[in-house]
């Protein structure tokens, strides 16, 4: 069974190379049987890596960036993709890309210490023929490499500014919560609307799309924020809850039985919140009556679970301990800004 | 290749003779050993949790179909959230053919176990507790299957949920029974969901003692065949202590037993005693909305061989006191803001009305008044819903 899908894989790969792409991939080092079966318990063991400590990408390995990304407790994030073989990458509309069997997400998440940089963890997604599989990884005390953390892990972190926290790998399941749609694991982060202009050609010149894919909405850029103009925080928030909340809150999602859709092209008021009451927040409503009250962000479900750290209130239920400040002052201002009627 | 041909052979054996049992033991490492055999766990495994406190700090999931995870009893086993760090809810489900049984989960931050999308999942026996009673600060829900089909909650208790003991949202083919729940906001809440039993179970101190609702622009809508038969209902008198914003937070200290919106309710047989709002209340949703699909107010209510006593002399709502005194003493056991629709009231008691004429008005246009028995009984002869059944495969599991 494996060796014959690496067969075709290969010999896609001599077809590709010759036929769809402009120059061909050569073979990387990435162990290619790591990515399609099994469950590996160290990060080494996958090949990603030039140098693992380094996070210095194996050939065909690609780094990539996003225009809006998730808040994790300010971790740097350090985002690679592979591809296997010479297959090309899907993109159709400006969603999702559509990476074909053999393709991995690779996600380092590390903070400063000093002048050196720490390596907390690294999660993969690896798509197999049976679909998509989530692991965590945890790096050791020494950054020589990263093992399996199935079950997650909690412990006491110091960020950069001295603060401390505690931070909490996800477990397998966890994954998942955020990685599912109708029940099976996908991807998040890469999606056309959310990835540069410059990136996707270079990846098209690098042969992995067959067309320069183009969004027709583009998220915007979250570092390069400048303009204060309603139209502009307005772009920035929904962009922001999509990136950070649309994953779950949408149809399919892990939270779809809220009712509240807050992807990026959800155009119905009600959907994504604006004076929509709670269904099954329970606390989390902190005892106002509607998500987004417009005019009023400290009347506004949604901004009272932003800024909440205590679980059980907090939103995203997973991945933070720790508030968003500037995540949460656009979103404020984005209400803010709404006429109140 | 082995276990392919393994599970192959499994579909055709009732008791697959490889199933794995796990053992898990309280003490150091417990939570992690635990969610790694939920992890680790193949369908037909059975986890274990042997007597004793397991501090647990993160949530805990469970994502294998067909596997058990099984403590020694509801007093023995506990997963104790008192110190939880993480996630929304103490233990999440989200495969099939789950059957959770004889344990506890205390003190969760938020829910206590959560199950969505999990078709054929029993609870059985499970306790989920706030051991400080009734406070806002508690979780919403303590047993909480959700956009599933074919649900069983049997012989389980909950205690200081801060919205609903036992919730069942947008489900499907629900048997609710022989649970004991108290000092929860409401005791049993089926909303927005079809083929419902709720029977043989006893609410009490609670604010509300069965809740029916149907609620709009939720991705299910149209609940109803919601049978509420068989349950003591018991001086639900706990003053509410939702936090405001949440539909339950409207619900009135000293609710029996309350439909909203939804269609075909029967209330059967059940003993409601002391419930000091009204034993039984039809109530119409009040706030705007925008959904074509939903229908506001309680239609095809039966309400028949039931027992009422005491109860209705103090009712929580505005102007309460003067109706009460209006009414000679206390609100019969039947109250309607008068929208409900196909209303049938077989039982001989009093059937008061708000005299509400439109879906959204105030209640400070009401304009109470007792419903002639005449409008109340029907000539034709009320249909049973249909019993709810369970796939074969499931009753096997509470063999």
């Amino acid at each position: 069974m494996k060796a014959s899908w690496l067969a075709l894989l290969a010999s896609t790969a001599v077809l590709a190379g010759t036929v769809t792409h402009s120059y061909a991939r050569s073979p990387a080092s990435v162990n290619l049987d790591a990515v399609l079966e099994g469950t590996p318990r160290s990060l080494s063991e996958y090949g990603f890596f030039a140098d693992l400590r380094a996070q210095t990408a194996a050939y065909g390995v690609e780094h990539y960036e996003l225009n809006t990304a998730l808040y994790s407790d300010g971790a740097d994030k350090l985002r690679f993709i592979y591809v296997a073989g010479a297959q090309s990458i899907g993109a159709e509309g400006d969603g999702l890309l559509d990476l074909p069997v053999g393709s991995a997400i690779i996600k380092t998440f590390a903070f400063d210490e000093g002048a050196d940089r720490r390596l907390i963890e690294t999660r993969v997604l690896l798509h197999r023929t049976d679909g998509w599989v989530a692991l965590p990884y945890r790096w050791n005390d020494e950054q020589t490499d990263a093992k399996l953390a199935l079950a997650g892990g909690r412990f006491p972190l110091t960020r950069p500014d001295g603060s401390q926290i505690s931070y909490r790998i996800p477990n397998k399941n966890q994954c998942k919560n955020c990685h599912q749609m109708d029940g099976e694991v996908i991807p998040i982060g890469p999606k056309v609307r959310n990835l540069s202009p410059e990136w996707l050609s270079d990846m098209t010149e690098a042969g992995y799309f067959t067309a320069t894919p183009k969004a027709s909405a583009m998220v915007p850029m979250w570092d390069a924020r400048g303009g204060s103009t309603q139209a502009e925080t307005a772009a920035l928030a929904r962009g922001y809850l999509d990136v950070n909340c649309a994953h779950c809150h949408q149809p399919g999602g892990s939270a779809s039985n809220s009712g509240l859709d807050l992807r990026w092209e959800q155009d119905d008021p009600h959907a994504i919140g604006i004076r929509k009451p709670p269904v099954a927040a329970g606390r989390g409503a902190g005892g106002h009556l509607v998500s987004i009250a417009p005019g009023d962000p400290d009347a506004s479900i949604l901004v009272y679970r932003m800024e909440s750290n205590e679980p059980g209130v907090v939103m995203p239920e997973l991945g933070r301990g720790t508030v968003d400040e500037e995540g949460v002052a656009i979103v404020r201002d984005w209400i803010k800004a709404m006429p109140a009627r | 290749m082995i276990r392919t041909t393994l599970a192959v052979l499994a579909i055709s054996l009732a008791a697959p003779a490889w199933a794995e049992t796990y053992t898990i033991s309280p003490g150091s490492n417990a939570q992690e050993r635990l969610q790694e055999a939920l992890i680790l766990a193949e369908p037909g495994d059975e986890i274990v949790l042997a007597p004793g406190k397991y501090e647990i700090t993160d949530g805990l999931s469970l994502d294998v179909d067909n596997v058990t995870l099984r403590g020694a009893g509801m007093k023995r086993s506990v997963l104790d959230f008192t110190n939880q760090q993480g996630a929304g809810e103490g233990l999440m489900v989200t495969s099939d053919n789950v059957t959770l049984r004889g344990f506890s989960v205390v003190n969760p931050k938020g829910d206590g176990i959560k199950s969505k999308g999990a078709d054929q999942i029993i609870y059985d026996k499970i306790r989920v507790e706030w051991t400080g009673g009734p406070k806002a600060s508690n979780g919403a829900y303590g047993i909480y299957p959700v956009e599933s089909k074919n649900v069983l909650v049997q012989d389980s208790y909950v205690r200081g949920a801060s919205d609903a003991g036992i919730y069942v949202g947008q489900s499907e083919n629900i048997i609710v029974r022989r649970n004991m729940v108290v000092q929860n906001v409401a005791g049993i809440e089926i909303e927005n969901s079809n083929f419902a039993e709720v029977t043989q179970n006893v609410t009490t101190k609670n604010t509300g003692g069965i809740l029916v609702f149907d609620l709009p622009g939720l991705p299910k809508v149209g609940g109803g065949s919601v049978l509420v038969t068989k349950n003591a209902v018991l001086k639900n008198n706990t003053g509410n202590f939702a936090p405001e914003g949440n539909i339950v937070a409207s619900v009135p200290a000293g609710t029996g037993i309350m439909v909203m919106a939804n269609s075909g309710v029967h209330i059967s047989d059940n003993v409601l005693k002391g419930n000091q709002t009204a034993h039984v209340m039809l109530v119409a949703y009040t706030q705007k909305f925008a959904d074509d699909r939903y229908e506001p107010r309680p239609v095809d209510v039966v309400i028949r061989g039931n027992q009422f006593e005491g109860g209705g002399t103090k009712p929580d709502f505005p102007g309460g006191e003067q109706l009460v005194a209006a009414v000679g003493g206390s609100i019969p056991p039947v109250l309607t803001d008068g929208l409900h629709q196909d209303l049938a009231v077989v039982d001989r008691v009093g059937v008061l009305s708000l005299g509400l004429t439109r879906v959204g008005q105030s209640i400070a246009e009401a304009n109470p008044a007792p419903v002639p028995r005449s409008e109340v009984t029907s000539s034709e002869a009320i249909t049973p819903l249909k019993p709810v059944r369970f796939p074969a495969e499931m009753e096997a599991r509470l063999q």
